[in-house]
């Protein structure tokens, strides 16, 4: 496979050794981690995150599945410094968020289910922007972002023009560039293809596939498409109302649930038996949510 | 790379984006531009109307002025909201630069444009009134004033661009009102002496009132800086206090958008 184009994403590969995954402190250590929302005076507190522990080392892809409103994007967002916390800690590679956060800042970034762009921007002046904040220069943002947008199937020409002109699936991918250019050590990957066409989602995974293959980037992925989950992360957390219900490989999961059900089990009856929810649920919700 | 270097470049970034969106919004700047002017005039001419150079000077003099410390004002006090409604700023704030570098970038870019702004206007009305006698003028006394009003209007707008991080959907509706509540009490067109004795008060807290003292003083009557201390040292003072001031409440207001989760996009 060819290896990805673009900034030095750290050399090596997810295939790694596991004494080479286990040497040097994990990727990410989520501690008891807990985070409240008020959301009015007389309410009480809304428990988004509950007691949530995690660990990840060098390299590993690790889902986080859940329904609407679990507290996966919660989740994602104190893992990046978005959100304070209440309880718990995080580390990302040895450094404390709260006590180090430029250190892990500068190894971490984030995609989000909304592609958030100056929209009357072009995707070169979004990435160009993006890159500064983090220290590139301007020539080596340029030349890199042209190759990662080139992999991700975007071409030289197009780059100049606003980014309101592009398709979601396309803005989607620019926006996976744009994490992508500041060179993260750690990829948070929040719902990267939801509301994708098939075309694109599946684009985006083979990118993901490439990445995790071709380079050493710890990844966490929260997802909705449990194909996805299965296809593309080691690992798998499943969260409900905050709090974590199981945590194992897909395989695992599955045969814990097999074990329950009495039967075969799909990633769905995984789904289903730890949310008490179908996917179909959280899609007529979200229609509901649309109307 | 140094932290200075890093936060420099940091700084550059806003300054770039901040052009970018000029030029790609440049219909905008220019219809923009052309309200500024024709506004400017419009003003200006009911000195013309009245039969005095004074007051054409004195009106021109507040609309070239006023459009230069709202123009820097607007650009830093919209720093967050702009992004709040790009949905960009949870991008920005999970980015390791600094809220000052961040904050330098805004203002550089924003003086820098309120001065070409401006200063378009100002040849404009030049042109338009020719016969206008500036032979007495003092344009450092001008200069200087208006540098100084530029830091005390860079303090209040970073105190401003908090109340869109504080306030979700409010917040740029409030920056928005009291930028009105600064044209009305900083004497632009008018002399503050003439409005209620409670609203003198709130002239005397705004550093416009102070720059255009001391402008219409170096333009009109060709008085130097040395002369008009009693307008200087208060713009000192403000912009002493409004700038680190401006910059602690941003970092608090940080702090509680992130422990209330008000950094997500709405809009």
């Amino acid at each position: 496979m060819t290896a990805i184009p673009g900034p030095e994403l750290n050399s090596g590969s997810t295939g790694l050794p596991d004494d080479l995954r286990t040497a040097g402190p994990p990727a990410l250590v989520i501690d008891g981690v807990s985070k409240r929302f008020v959301v009015g005076r007389k309410k009480k507190p809304v428990v988004a995150i509950s007691d949530v522990s995690m660990r990840l080392e060098r390299g590993d892809v690790q889902g986080v599945l859940g329904s609407n409103g679990s507290g996966k994007s919660t989740l994602i967002r104190l893992m990046c410094g978005l959100l304070t916390l209440d309880e718990g800690r995080v580390e990302v590679f040895g450094h404390d968020i709260v006590r180090d956060e430029m250190a892990v800042k500068r190894l971490i970034n984030r995609v989000s289910v909304d592609a958030a762009f100056f929209k009357k921007l072009s995707p070169m002046e979004n990435l160009l922007f993006a890159a500064r904040l983090y220290g590139l220069d301007g020539r080596t943002a340029k030349h890199d972002a042209i190759a990662i947008l080139g992999r991700l199937g975007i071409s030289e020409k197009r780059v100049g023009r606003p980014v309101e002109q592009m398709s979601r699936g396309m803005q989607q991918k620019v926006a996976i560039a744009r994490a992508l250019l500041t060179s993260p050590t750690l990829l948070l990957l929040d719902e990267p293809t939801t509301g994708l066409d098939p075309r694109s989602k599946l684009d985006v995974q083979t990118f993901i596939e490439e990445l995790k293959e071709t380079h050493d980037a710890t990844i966490v992925l929260t997802t909705h498409d449990l194909a996805e989950a299965e296809r593309l992360c080691g690992r798998i957390t499943i969260l409900n109302d905050g709090k974590v219900v199981a945590e194992d490989t897909p395989e695992g999961l599955r045969a814990m649930t097999a074990i329950r059900l009495g039967r075969p089990a799909t990633l769905e009856d995984v789904f289903m038996t730890y949310t008490g929810r179908s996917l179909d649920d959280d899609v007529e919700e979200d229609e509901s949510e649309d109307d | 790379m140094t932290v200075v270097t890093h936060e420099l470049k940091a700084s550059y970034a806003f300054i770039e984006r901040n052009f970018f969106l000029t030029r790609r919004y440049w219909g905008w700047e220019l219809a923009f531009l052309v309200y500024s002017v024709a506004g400017a005039l419009s003003i200006s001419l009911i000195g013309v109307a009245q039969g005095s150079e004074t007051l054409v000077l004195s009106l021109m003099i507040g609309a070239i002025f006023w459009n230069y410390l709202s123009v820097v004002f607007s650009w830093i006090a919209e720093t967050i909201s702009v992004e709040r409604w790009e949905g960009t700023l949870e991008y920005t704030m999970m980015a390791p630069i600094r809220r000052s570098s961040q904050l330098l970038g805004s203002v550089s870019y924003a003086m820098v444009y309120g001065f070409v702004h401006t200063s378009v206007i100002f040849v404009a009305l030049v042109l338009f009134f020719p016969q206008l006698d500036l032979s007495q003028a003092n344009p450092t006394t001008a200069f200087t004033f208006m540098l100084l009003g530029s830091f005390s209007f860079v303090g209040i707008g970073m105190i401003a661009a908090i109340l869109p991080l504080l306030y979700v959907e409010r917040g740029a509706q409030m920056t928005f009102v009291l930028q009105s509540v600064l044209l009305l009490v900083s004497g632009v067109y008018y002399p503050v002496d003439i409005l209620p004795q409670w609203m003198q008060v709130l002239s005397r807290l705004s550093p416009a009132t102070y720059v255009l003292e001391g402008v219409r003083a170096g333009l009109i009557d060709g008085t130097p800086v040395n002369e008009l201390l009693f307008d200087v040292w208060p713009l000192l003072v403000m912009g002493v206090l409004f700038i680190p001031f401006g910059l602690w409440a941003f970092g608090k207001a940080e702090r509680y958008a992130k422990r209330t989760g008000k950094l997500k996009r709405v809009g």
